[in-house]
């Protein structure tokens, strides 16, 4: 027994890729995890840009905007520029910054809002408000409306006060003289106490819902569960198109080379850019196989609007395939060994994974998050496959898309072939 | 006439001089072994020659052709140590993926499998998976990859380690055909007695330079010279005036510790055994067994090197 411990402990303080995969890899992941879903609670969460759009031109309608516009956690925008340029913002243009998701929301202030507010109060009976949402994110929307209800409490209590006199001496008669001069006392103290930064915190504000809201999902809404479908099945395919491209790549360069054979291809005329290059291809087209298989399959099982896609589908798929293959073959020319491929490209991956958004929507971390994901491959190309199932894009706005994969394809490519050189004449 | 020639090939990894000087030739249509110990530089020379290992400094030239090290000529096979197949294909697979490789193609790689396999004994196999083969016809399919191309002159890391005496001859065998036919062999080996009996020529290598080279009996006269080694079985061990009239040199003779075996090397075993034999007589010792060898080529290795091949 003692000795059966000594050879292990023997074993495992020898061999660095097993005390990696035993200490290392669970700190990796746990701080990248940590980071990603723990930073949701600091400074740092995200805040929800919205586009605002006034059709009321009101008193309340500014003062909803104002109120909205002092919210920590939302970034308005009531022009076509972010930054607070250009023309402002048209219900078309709104819904636009939606489709385009620029913004996942966008609040729409109807005509006629003001005036009923100003009358009804709590009652209500006014234009809804329109929520223009993209439901890819499931949580901006909520978000929004809960903080639009408590905005509409807390930014006019003056007007909201007003309009449930109105209301009161509606169906129970006029007040007194000597009420109505004390309610005007008090009105000017009542407008006083709109917060100016959002600081309020009622929590019956947030569920007397003083006016009526619309949701209204720009998206697709004919087939919405089969095109959120295509987002998880790109998040989860190119996770996994990364994992049998390292397998691939492994297997054709660092299993070739213990065999013998890649001595063998080198002695013909193919060169090591030859096999590189003739490795890369298998390994995309099996990659494109691969991925036409999951999609193939949520279109059967899923509904995954597949075969409306297949321009985009094509494309992204292409060159997705083509860059995870490039990938392989750089972690395969570094790696010394199989064991060593497969601890490195597994720590590798799944952190891309995690930070590109295949594990855990990006538009769910924090700002610094989602700019740090774009540092990963897994980012841009769920992007792509975004646009296409999801944003209806046309294929020419998958440019900036195709243009990272693209050069990350010949980056990855360029460095494969430059650590390959150990394989050749020494 | 040569077709390939080293001369003073130089090869430095680090501090390590893995070829220093190394120098030979092969002839058209011989079978030329390399021989030499463990870290001698016996693959390195290959694949220097291979274009796999770029020299620091000398000269290899291949057909009056000088090498730049950096790509293998198409008219040179390589036949590695290991078994470089792909093991889920089939025979005939491997041998059109590494004919078509080497540029072969339509009736001409047709024609060339059906030739390996016939010469490898694999016909019948051919269409069976590599993985299910015996380690004998794995390194004869990993000769017929090697030589499908029909090169003029053919590079063999040890192509008989692992196999069976049976397979072994059948490689020989498939070896001299090339051979006949005008194509040059070098091949790498640990197995002396094979080299020996098979091969035309024996270069030997030691510290990455050339110590010997030439037929085996060449060899023979260059280092150990004509003779032949006698041992004599003693009833009983010889008395300690006799044992020590017996103590020999460095060169296999003597008595060994049990005093019962007596060794002795002659140049003329008719002239020189009856005196030995009435000596041990008049000893009062009698000869139980008698046995007379010629020189080998381990003997002129450990000549050479004062070393076993394996060592």
């Amino acid at each position: 027994m003692r000795t059966l411990m000594w050879v292990g402990w023997t074993n495992l303080r020898r061999d660095r890729v097993a005390q990696m995969l035993t200490f290392l890899l669970p700190i990796v992941f746990f701080s990248i995890f940590a980071t990603v879903f723990g930073g949701q609670s600091d400074a740092t969460t995200a805040r929800i840009r919205i586009a605002v759009v006034d059709e009321d031109h009101s008193d309340v309608s500014a003062r909803l905007i104002q109120g909205l516009h002092n919210e920590k956690s939302l970034r308005t925008q009531s022009t076509a520029d972010a930054s607070g340029e250009g023309t402002v913002l048209t219900r078309t243009a709104a819904e636009q910054l939606v489709r385009s998701g620029d913004v996942p929301v966008a609040i729409v202030i109807p005509a006629g809002l003001g005036a009923a507010f100003s009358t009804n109060g709590f009652a209500g009976g006014g234009p809804a408000v329109q929520l223009l949402s993209d439901v890819s994110d499931p949580i901006a929307p909520q978000v929004v409306l809960g903080l639009l209800q408590k905005v509409a409490m807390t930014a006019a209590p003056d007007l909201l006060m007003q309009g449930g006199i109105r209301q009161f001496e509606k169906y129970a008669g006029a007040m007194t003289p000597e009420q109505k001069s004390a309610v005007d006392a008090w009105l000017p103290r009542l407008q006083a106490q709109a917060p100016v930064s959002g600081a309020a915190n009622s929590a019956s504000a947030s569920t007397a819902m003083p006016i009526a809201v619309d949701v209204v999902d720009v998206m697709r809404t004919d087939n919405r569960r089969g095109s959120l479908i295509s987002f998880y099945a790109a998040g989860i395919g190119v996770m996994f198109l990364l994992f049998s491209s390292v397998a691939g790549a492994g297997g054709a360069l660092l299993d070739e080379a213990e065999a013998g054979t890649l001595e063998r291809l080198l002695s013909t005329n193919i060169g090591m850019t030859g096999v590189l290059v003739g490795k890369w291809i298998l390994l995309a087209l099996i990659g494109c196989l691969q991925l036409t298989v999951m999609f193939l399959w949520g279109r059967v099982a899923f509904g995954l609007p597949l075969f409306s896609h297949l321009p985009g589908f094509a494309i992204m798929t292409i060159f997705t395939a083509a860059a995870a293959a490039a990938l392989g073959l750089v972690l395969a020319s570094l790696a010394r060994s199989r064991a060593q491929l497969s601890g490195f490209s597994t720590i590798l991956i799944l952190t891309m994974s995690a930070l590109g958004g295949s594990m855990f929507p990006r538009f769910l971390m924090s700002e610094g998050m989602q700019k740090l994901g774009l540092l990963t491959f897994n980012a841009w190309a769920l992007d792509g496959y975004l646009k296409v199932f999801w944003r209806q894009a046309p294929i020419w706005q998958l440019w900036p898309q195709l243009l990272v994969l693209v050069s990350l394809t010949f980056l990855f490519l360029s460095v494969a072939r430059v650590l390959a050189r150990r394989w050749e004449a020494a | 006439m040569n077709v390939l020639t080293v001369r003073d090939a130089r090869k430095n990894f680090g501090q390590v001089a893995a070829l220093n000087g190394a120098t030979f030739e092969l002839r058209q249509g011989e079978l030329l072994a390399l021989l030499g110990p463990n870290g001698a530089g016996k693959t390195t020379l290959i694949r220097a020659i291979a274009g796999r290992v770029r020299l620091d400094s000398g000269e290899i030239r291949l057909f009056d052709r000088v090498l730049d090290g950096r790509r293998t000529p198409t008219d040179l096979g390589i036949v590695p140590q290991e078994i470089a197949l792909y093991p889920l294909l089939t025979a005939r697979e491997n041998l059109e993926a590494f004919g078509g490789l080497h540029g072969l193609a339509g009736a001409g790689l047709t024609r060339q499998i059906d030739w390996a396999l016939e010469r490898t004994g694999l016909l019948d196999r051919a269409g069976e998976p590599v993985k299910q083969f015996s380690g004998g016809m794995r390194r004869r399919l990993n000769i017929a990859c090697g030589v499908l191309h029909r090169p003029r002159v053919v590079l063999l890391d040890e192509p008989t380690v692992g196999v069976d005496p049976q397979s072994r001859d059948r490689i020989y065998d498939m070896l001299a055909d090339l051979a006949a036919s005008g194509v040059s062999l070098l091949l790498t080996t640990h197995h002396l007695e094979e080299a020996e009996a098979r091969c035309s020529r024996t270069v030997i290598i030691d510290h990455g330079k050339v110590i010997a080279a030439g037929t085996l009996s060449e060899l023979v006269e260059q280092t150990v010279g004509r003779f032949r080694l006698v041992t004599l079985r003693l009833d009983a061990p010889l008395s300690a005036d006799l044992a020590r009239a017996f103590a020999g040199g460095d060169n296999g003779s003597g008595v060994d510790e049990s005093g019962r075996t007596l060794r002795a090397r002659m140049g003329d075993v008719a002239a020189e055994l009856p005196p030995l034999l009435a000596r041990i007589r008049t000893d009062g010792r009698a000869v139980d067994d008698v046995e007379v060898r010629g020189p080998s080529l381990q003997s002129v290795f450990i000549h050479l090197t004062g070393r076993e091949l394996r060592e």
